[in-house]
C-alpha cells in the first residue's frame, strides 16, 4: 500500500510499503477513506518530538471501512464506516475505567520508555513517536486499528467523511480544552492560537456558555475565521501587546479562562522569541512555552490555563509563581477522545456542530509532501488539510 | 527475606553518604574562602599551598553536590575515597619538608585516614546494594493490575503460562509434586535449565519458588498478591536473587541476568498486566513501515526485552 512516512525534519515522503495484518486478536484492519494533517504532525516534521525512526508511518486523524477483524472483536465487521480515535485504550485498565482514555496504561508497549522522559507513561498513539508505542499512523490506505472493539466509533449513514473526520482529534481537543476551562456565565474565554483545535476550543467555549471569546493569532485569514464563522473577537499579536490589550478588554482583571492552542513551537517578537529560539536550537529545553508563560500572566487570579497544546519535555522559565500566588488552576492532556465521540457525533447529526468550516485544503495523499510544506508555511492561508488515499 | 532489614540498612548509608557530602561542602568552602588559615590548621606552610587548597575546596564542593544530588551516589562517595587518597599522599609531601608543623601534619593525616576509612565503608555498602554483589542479583518490582488477587494467583500458579509474558523464559514444565523444570534464553543461542521447587504458597497471597541443587543459575523468588485499597485491583511484587555459578559460562549468565534485572521484571510485569487485563499483549511486530524492519530497532527492541 501507499503510505507517507517520516524520513527526517521537513523529509515526509510517500511510499510503497507492505499491506497491515492482524497481528492480536482485538485487532482491526480498516481501508482508509478520508485522513487528515493535524498540527501536532509539524512538531514531528520540524523534528522537535524525539524517538522518531526513518520510515515511521505518520497520521493519527483517520477514518475509513472495516475490512478485516481479529477473533476477538465482535461489535465490528466489514463494511462498517468507522472513525478512529487517535490515542489506543485497552477499556480494561484503571484509567480506561476511569474514562481517561489518553492515560491508558496497557496500550504503549514502550512504556518503559516514556517512563524515563515523563515519569509514567500515558496510551500509545498513532504515528506519533516511538516514545508513545511507535505505532504506524493513518496517513495511508490501510491502518491496522489495536483494541478494535472498544475504540472506532460507527458513522451511520447520511453523513459525510468531513462531517465526522474530526470526531478522531481535534474536535474533541478543541472541546476538552474547552470543557476543562469550566466556564462560568458571564466568563470570558482567550484563545492563544486560531489553527483548527483553537477554531474548536472556541466554537465549544461559546457552546458551554463563554459570554465572549477573545482569539489571539497573527494571521489575518485565521483571525477572520473565527470570527466570522464563530463570532470570536480577535487580538493580532503582530500588531498589539497580548496582555496589555487583554487587561483592556477585561477591565484590569484577565481573561477568566485562558487555553494554549499553540504548544511547543510558540512563535513570538524581539527578544523572548529569540531566548527560546536559542535554547531550544541549543537543546537547552526541548519546547517554546511562550504562550504558556503569556497565558498564564494574563489569566486572571483563580482563573483557568487548559492546554491542548502539545509540549514535549522540560519548559524553561514558566512562572510558577504565579500560578501558585495567583490561585490559577493548570488543566491539561492528551484528549481522552473516546470519552467525547459519541456526544458530539450526535451534535454533529443534530446540526449543532459544524466541523467543516476548517477545511482549507483537500489533496491526494500521494501529494502528502507538499501538504506538510504548505501547512508549516502556512501558505495558500492554509488551515486544514484533509487527504484522500 | 527480611524487607524490612534491608530497607533501613540502605537507609543508614544513605544518611551516613548525604552526611559525608554536608561535610565535603563545608570542608570544600573553607577551603575555598580561608585557604590561608585551613593551611595552618592542617601544619602546612600558607602561602606555598594556597593554590593547591583552594584546588581541593573546589573538589569538596563538587563531590558534596554530586552526592547530595543523586538517590544512591555510590560513584561520588567513591569520587571521595579518590580525593582522600590524594590528600594522604599531599600530606605524605609535606612530611618531607622541613618547613612544616609536623605534629599538627601528623594529627590531620590521622584524621583524613579515619575519614577515608568512613568514605571507603560507605562507598562499598552502596556500591554492594546497586545490583549485584560477586555476581549473586536482587531485585524487587511492583505493579498494580486491575483484578483481582484469586485470578492473579490462579494465573501466575500455573508456572507453565509463564513464558507467554516473560521474555527470557522458553518454556515451564510442572510435575506435579510442587517441582518443576524451567528453560531459559541464555547468553549466545545457549539455554539455560534448573529445576525448582515450591517453598511457599498461600492461596491468593503469595508463591515463593527456590532453584534446586545443580542448577545452571541458582535462584529464588516469591511473588505476593496484596489486595490494592478502594477495589483498585491488586498490587503483584515481585522479589527474586539469582546467583549464577563461577566460570567462564558463569561470568557470561551473570552478565545476562545482571543487564538490568529490575528493567527486564519492570518489562515482565507490564506484559504479564497487559495479558491479564486486555487478553493480549500489544505489540507493532509486523506492522508496515517505511524501511525494511517493521519495528524501531533502535527504540522498540531494546526496550521492551528490558534494554
Amino acid at each position: 500500500m501507499k503510505a507517507n512516512c517520516w524520513y527526517g525534519k521537513h523529509d515526509v515522503r510517500v511510499e510503497t510499503v507492505p499491506d497491515p495484518k492482524i497481528l492480536n486478536p482485538r485487532d482491526a484492519i480498516v481501508k482508509i477513506t478520508s485522513t487528515a494533517i493535524c498540527g501536532s504532525d509539524l512538531h514531528l516534521y520540524n523534528g522537535f518530538v524525539p524517538t522518531m525512526e526513518k520510515g515511521d508511518i505518520l497520521g493519527h486523524e483517520f477514518m475509513g471501512e472495516v475490512v478485516e477483524v481479529g477473533s476477538a472483536v465482535k461489535n465490528l465487521q466489514a463494511g462498517d464506516r468507522v472513525v478512529v480515535p487517535f490515542p489506543i485504550a485497552c477499556g480494561n485498565c484503571f484509567f480506561c475505567e476511569k474514562k481517561m482514555f489518553s492515560l491508558c496504561e496497557n496500550s504503549n508497549p514502550n512504556a518503559p520508555l516514556a517512563e524515563e522522559m515523563w515519569g509514567h507513561s500515558p496510551a500509545g498513539i498513532y504515528g506519533y513517536s516511538h516514545l508513545l508505542g511507535g505505532y504506524a499512523g493513518g496517513q495511508a490506505e490501510y491502518a491496522r486499528v489495536p483494541f478494535a472493539d472498544v475504540n472506532p466509533i460507527k458513522i451511520p449513514e447520511g453523513l459525510t467523511d468531513e462531517q465526522v473526520l474530526f470526531l478522531s482529534d481535534i474536535l474533541p481537543t478543541g472541546y476538552m480544552a474547552a470543557e476543562q476551562c469550566d466556564i462560568e456565565p458571564g466568563d470570558t474565554v482567550a484563545v492563544w492560537g486560531c489553527g483548527p483545535v483553537g477554531q474548536f476550543a472556541i466554537q465549544s467555549a461559546f457552546l458551554l456558555g463563554a459570554e465572549r471569546v477573545i482569539a489571539i493569532d497573527r494571521f489575518p485569514n485565521r483571525l477572520r475565521m473565527a470570527e466570522e464563522k464563530l463570532g470570536a473577537v480577535t487580538l493580532n499579536y503582530d500588531e498589539v501587546d497580548v496582555y496589555d490589550a487583554l487587561e483592556e478588554m477585561t477591565g484590569d482583571r484577565g481573561p477568566d479562562r485562558c487555553i494554549d492552542a499553540v504548544g511547543m513551537e510558540a512563535h513570538a517578537h524581539g527578544l523572548a522569541g529569540a531566548y527560546d529560539r536559542v535554547k531550544q536550537a541549543a537543546m537547552l529545553e526541548t519546547d517554546r512555552p511562550i504562550v504558556l508563560r503569556q497565558a498564564i500572566m494574563c489569566c486572571r487570579n483563580g482563573g483557568t490555563v487548559s492546554v491542548p497544546g502539545v509540549y514535549g519535555g522540560f519548559l524553561d522559565k514558566v512562572p510558577f509563581g504565579a500560578i501558585m500566588n495567583r490561585s490559577l488552576t493548570i488543566k491539561t492532556g492528551q484528549t481522552h477522545v473516546q470519552r467525547y465521540m459519541r456526544p458530539l457525533l450526535e451534535r454533529i447529526q443534530k446540526g449543532e456542530i459544524d466541523s467543516t468550516f476548517v477545511i482549507t485544503h483537500r489533496m491526494n495523499l500521494a501529494d502528502a509532501s507538499k501538504g506538510y510544506e504548505m501547512f508549516d508555511n502556512k501558505e495558500d492561508n492554509c488551515v486544514k488539510i484533509v487527504l484522500k488515499p | 527475606m527480611d524487607n524490612n532489614f534491608i530497607k533501613e540498612a540502605m537507609e543508614d548509608e544513605e544518611r551516613l553518604a548525604r552526611g559525608l557530602g554536608w561535610f565535603s561542602i563545608g570542608l570544600g568552602i573553607a577551603g575555598l574562602f580561608m585557604p590561608g588559615r585551613m593551611a595552618k590548621m592542617a601544619g602546612v606552610d600558607d602561602d606555598e599551598h594556597e593554590g593547591t587548597i583552594r584546588f581541593v575546596g573546589l573538589r569538596e564542593i563538587a563531590c558534596g553536590i554530586g552526592i547530595l544530588s543523586q538517590p544512591r551516589p555510590a560513584g561520588w562517595v567513591w569520587a571521595r575515597v579518590a580525593g582522600d587518597a590524594m590528600d594522604l599522599a599531599l600530606l605524605g609531601a609535606a612530611f618531607t619538608s622541613d618547613k612544616h608543623n609536623r605534629a599538627q601534619v601528623c594529627a590531620t593525616t590521622v584524621a583524613i585516614a579515619g575519614i577515608t576509612a568512613l568514605d571507603l565503608n560507605c562507598a562499598q555498602r552502596l556500591s554492594s546494594k546497586s545490583g549485584s554483589k560477586g555476581g549473586a542479583v536482587h531485585v524487587e518490582r511492583s505493579i498494580t493490575v486491575n483484578r483481582p488477587p484469586e485470578e492473579l494467583y490462579n494465573f501466575w500458579h500455573n508456572f507453565e503460562g509463564l513464558p507467554r509474558f516473560m521474555n527470557h523464559l522458553k518454556s515451564v514444565k510442572q510435575s506435579g509434586d510442587g517441582h518443576s523444570h524451567w528453560i531459559a534464553r541464555g547468553p549466545a543461542g545457549t539455554d539455560v535449565e534448573w529445576d525448582a521447587e515450591i517453598t511457599e504458597d498461600k492461596p491468593n497471597e503469595c508463591i515463593a519458588w527456590r532453584s534446586l541443587e545443580g542448577s545452571d543459575v541458582d535462584n529464588a523468588g516469591v511473588v505476593r498478591f496484596e489486595r490494592a485499597p478502594g477495589g483498585r485491583g491488586t498490587v503483584v511484587k515481585v522479589e527474586m536473587d539469582y546467583n549464577p555459578p563461577a566460570g567462564v559460562l558463569g561470568a557470561k549468565i551473570a552478565k545476562l541476568f545482571a543487564q538490568a534485572p529490575e528493567k527486564q521484571v519492570h518489562v515482565d510485569l507490564h506484559r504479564f498486566k497487559q495479558f491479564v487485563e486486555t487478553g493480549e499483549i500489544p505489540t507493532t511486530r509486523g506492522q508496515p513501515a517505511g524501511r525494511p524492519s517493521s519495528t524501531s530497532k533502535k527504540f522498540d527492541e531494546p526496550v521492551r526485552r528490558g534494554f
